[in-house]
C-alpha cells in the first residue's frame, strides 16, 4: 500500500554537522519517499547515527536542511530568515517520528506495558484505560503479550527491543528511525527483532535503518547508502549495489561485515 | 561429567564430586577477640545499672513526661519538615545547576556555596534575630515600592519558624548535591528515548530522570534524615522547644542533668531507630525494576543449588 506522492516523507539537502572542530557530516542529500525502507551502512564513526539523529532534530544542525513530511525541521522559514523553534514546537515535530536505538533504552523502572503506555499518556494525554488497550495490541503485535508486566531487566535483550519498537508505534508515528537495532544482541535474538522489523516495512511504513545486516537491506530495503567519512559515497538498489558495488572503500567495508 | 536435565549431579560418583564438607583451620584470635569485646560490655553495662548517681527512677519517671512528649512532637515536626521543604530545595538547586542557562547555574552555586560554607548554628541564630536587619516583610513592589501587605519580623520570626528556615535553608544545600549526583547517574541514554517520545524536559525530568535518580538520593537522603533527628538538637541555641530544649529547661529546675540527657537520648535512639527501619522499606520500594534481576538469577539457580538425591 505504498502511496507515492510528490513530496517524500525525509527530505535532506546538504546537511553538515560538526562537533566542535570536527567535520562529522559534510554535505549529505538523501530522500526517503513515502513508505519505503532507506538502509544506511557505513564504518563506525562515519556519522550514521548522527545522520539518524539530525532527521529528528536530537542534534543541531550547522547548515543544510531537513523537511520530514513536508515540514522543516527545527527552524520556521519567514521572509529569508530562519527563527529558530521553541522547546514545544521541536517536541510536537520529533512526536511523529519514532526512534529505536543500540542499547533498547527501555525505561527500567516501568514494566513493558509501560513502557508502551508511556508515551501516549505523557505525551499525547490519552486516557490511561485507551493507552493500555493499545499497548496490549502492540505487545501482541510484536509478540510479547504474555511479557506485559514484566520490568526490562526480566527480558532478553530481542525482547526488549520488541518492547522499545512497540514503544515507539504507540505514538503512531509516520516515520521510523532505527539505530544499528541488532547490533547490541546475541547472534540467535537478531531473527526475532528483523521479524518484527520486516512486519513493520510490509505494512508501510517509511523507515531509516542503520545496520549491519546486509541480508536484511538486500531483502527489505528500497534503497541503500554508504556513508563513509560524513558523505554519502554509494547508493542505489540494495540488491544491485550489494551485488556490484562500485566504490572501492565500499567494496573493503563490504569484504569486513560480510 | 554429565549433568542430568534437572540439573542434579549423578550420585555415587567419585569423592572429587562429593560435596565439600572440610574442616575449618582453627582461629585462636578470632575466639580471645569476641571474648575479650562481650567482657567489656557486660561490664559496661553492669557499672552503669548499678550506678546510683544515674538515677534510673528519675529517668524512667521523665521518660513520658508531658514536657518531654511535647519536645518530642517539635523534633520530628522540624525533622519532617525541614526535610521536606530541604528536598524540593535541593531537587530545584540540582536541575538549576545542571540546566544550560549561565544565571540559573550561578544562582544554585551560589547557594549550595554559601549555605554549606557557614555554620548551621551561625545560620540558626541569624534567622532568629533577622528582625535586626530587616524589621518588616511584605509584599508589594520590589526596591522599596509600595507595599500591598505588610508584617513585622518580630510578630512572624518565632522560634520554631527561625528553625525551619534555618534548617530547611541549610538541608537543601547539602540535597542539591545528592540529587545532582542522583540525576546525573541517570544514563543519558534514558533521556535520549524519553526526548525521541516528544517528551518536554519537564516530562523528561518528572517521569523518567528523577524517579531513576530516586535509587542514588534515597539511601543518602535517610542518613540525611536521620542525622537531621538529632540536628535539630541545635535549636536549642535559639529556645526552640524541641527535645533537648525542653530536657535542659527541666534539669535548670530539678537539676537532674544526666538524667535528662538520658531522657532525651533514649528518645533520640528511638527515633532514629524507626527512621532506618523505615530507610530500609524505602530503598527496597525504589529498587523496582532492578532488584528483579537478582531475584531471576537466584531462581534460576535454583536447580544447580538441590542436594543431590
Ligand atoms: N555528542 C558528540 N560530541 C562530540 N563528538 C561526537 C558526538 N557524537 C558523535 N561524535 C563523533 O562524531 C563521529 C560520528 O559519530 P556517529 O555516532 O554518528 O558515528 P556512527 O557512524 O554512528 O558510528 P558507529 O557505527 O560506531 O555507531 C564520531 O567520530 C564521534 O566520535
Ligand atoms: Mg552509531
Amino acid at each position: 500500500m505504498t502511496i507515492m506522492q510528490a513530496e517524500p516523507m525525509v527530505k535532506i539537502r546538504s546537511l553538515r554537522k560538526r562537533f566542535g572542530s570536527v567535520e562529522v557530516l559534510k554535505g549529505i542529500d538523501l530522500d526517503v519517499p513515502h513508505g519505503q525502507v532507506v538502509c544506511v551502512v557505513g564504518p563506525s564513526g562515519s556519522g550514521k547515527s548522527t545522520l539518524l539523529r539530525c532527521v529528528n532534530r536530537m542534534e543541531t544542525i550547522d547548515s543544510g536542511r531537513v523537511w520530514v513530511d513536508g515540514e522543516l525541521m527545527g527552524y520556521a522559514e519567514r521572509g529569508d530568515r530562519l527563527h529558530l523553534l521553541p522547546p514545544a514546537e521541536l517536541c510536537r515535530q520529533r512526536r511523529p517520528i519514532g526512534m529505536v536505538f543500540q542499547r533498547f533504552h527501555l525505561f527500567p523502572h516501568r514494566t513493558a506495558i509501560e513502557n508502551v503506555m508511556e508515551g501516549p499518556v505523557t505525551v499525547l494525554g490519552a486516557s490511561r484505560a485507551e493507552a493500555r488497550r493499545q499497548a496490549t495490541e502492540l505487545l501482541e503485535r510484536v509478540g510479547l503479550a504474555d511479557r506485559a508486566d514484566h520490568y526490562p531487566s526480566q527480558l532478553s535483550g530481542g525482547q526488549q527491543q520488541r518492547v522499545a519498537i512497540a514503544r515507539s508505534l504507540a505514538m503512531r508515528p509516520k516515520l521510523m528511525l532505527f539505530d544499528e537495532p541488532t547490533s547490541a544482541l546475541d547472534p540467535e535474538l537478531v531473527q526475532e527483532v528483523l521479524a518484527v522489523m520486516r512486519d513493520l516495512a510490509a505494512s508501510g511504513m517509511t523507515m531509516m535503518v542503520v545496520t549491519h545486516e546486509m541480508g536484511f537491506a538486500r531483502e527489505v530495503g528500497d534503497q541503500l547508502v554508504f556513508v563513509d567519512g560524513g558523505v554519502i559515497v554509494e547508493r542505489g538498489d540494495p540488491r544491485e549495489v550489494l551485488a556490484a558495488p562500485k566504490n572501492d572503500r565500499f567494496r573493503t567495508f563490504l569484504g569486513q561485515v560480510l | 561429567m554429565e549433568v542430568t536435565p534437572t540439573g542434579q549431579m549423578p550420585t555415587g560418583g567419585s569423592p572429587v564430586e562429593l560435596p565439600i564438607n572440610a574442616v575449618r583451620p582453627p582461629r585462636p584470635g578470632r575466639l580471645i577477640g569476641a571474648a575479650v569485646a562481650l567482657f567489656f560490655m557486660v561490664w559496661l553495662a553492669y557499672t552503669v545499672i548499678v550506678n546510683e548517681n544515674l538515677h534510673w527512677d528519675v529517668i524512667v519517671s521523665f521518660l513520658m513526661d508531658g514536657r518531654i512528649l511535647g519536645g518530642l512532637w517539635v523534633t520530628i515536626q522540624l525533622t519532617v519538615f525541614s526535610m521536606a521543604i530541604g528536598l524540593v530545595l535541593g531537587v530545584l538547586a540540582a536541575v538549576m545547576q545542571l540546566s544550560d542557562n549561565p544565571v540559573l547555574r550561578g544562582t544554585s552555586g551560589l547557594y549550595t556555596w554559601f549555605f554549606r560554607g557557614t555554620p548551621l548554628l551561625v545560620q540558626l541564630i541569624f534567622w532568629f534575630n533577622i528582625g535586626l536587619v530587616f524589621p518588616n516583610f511584605g509584599i508589594g513592589v520590589p526596591f522599596d515600592g509600595p507595599k500591598l501587605i505588610e508584617w513585622q519580623a518580630n510578630e512572624l520570626i518565632t522560634p520554631f519558624t527561625a528553625a525551619l528556615l534555618g534548617l530547611a535553608i541549610n538541608e537543601g544545600a547539602y540535597m542539591a548535591e545528592i540529587v545532582r549526583a542522583g540525576i546525573r547517574s541517570v544514563d543519558p541514554g534514558q533521556r535520549e528515548a524519553a526526548e525521541a517520545l516528544g517528551m518536554s524536559h519537564r516530562q523528561v525530568l518528572i517521569r523518567v530522570v528523577l524517579p531513576q535518580a530516586m535509587r542514588v538520593i534515597i539511601p543518602p537522603t535517610g542518613n540525611q534524615f536521620i542525622s537531621m533527628l538529632k540536628t535539630t538538637s541545635m535549636v536549642s541555641v535559639i529556645a526552640g522547644a524541641e527535645l533537648l530544649t525542653v530536657a535542659q529547661r527541666i534539669y535548670l529546675g530539678n537539676f537532674e542533668v544526666i538524667a535528662m540527657l538520658i531522657v532525651a537520648s533514649i528518645w533520640y535512639v528511638v527515633l532514629t531507630t524507626i527512621a532506618s527501619i523505615g530507610q530500609h522499606f524505602i530503598e527496597k520500594r525504589f529498587e523496582r525494576g532492578h532488584a528483579a534481576l537478582g531475584a531471576r538469577v537466584r531462581r534460576n539457580l535454583r536447580p544447580f543449588a538441590k542436594e543431590p538425591a
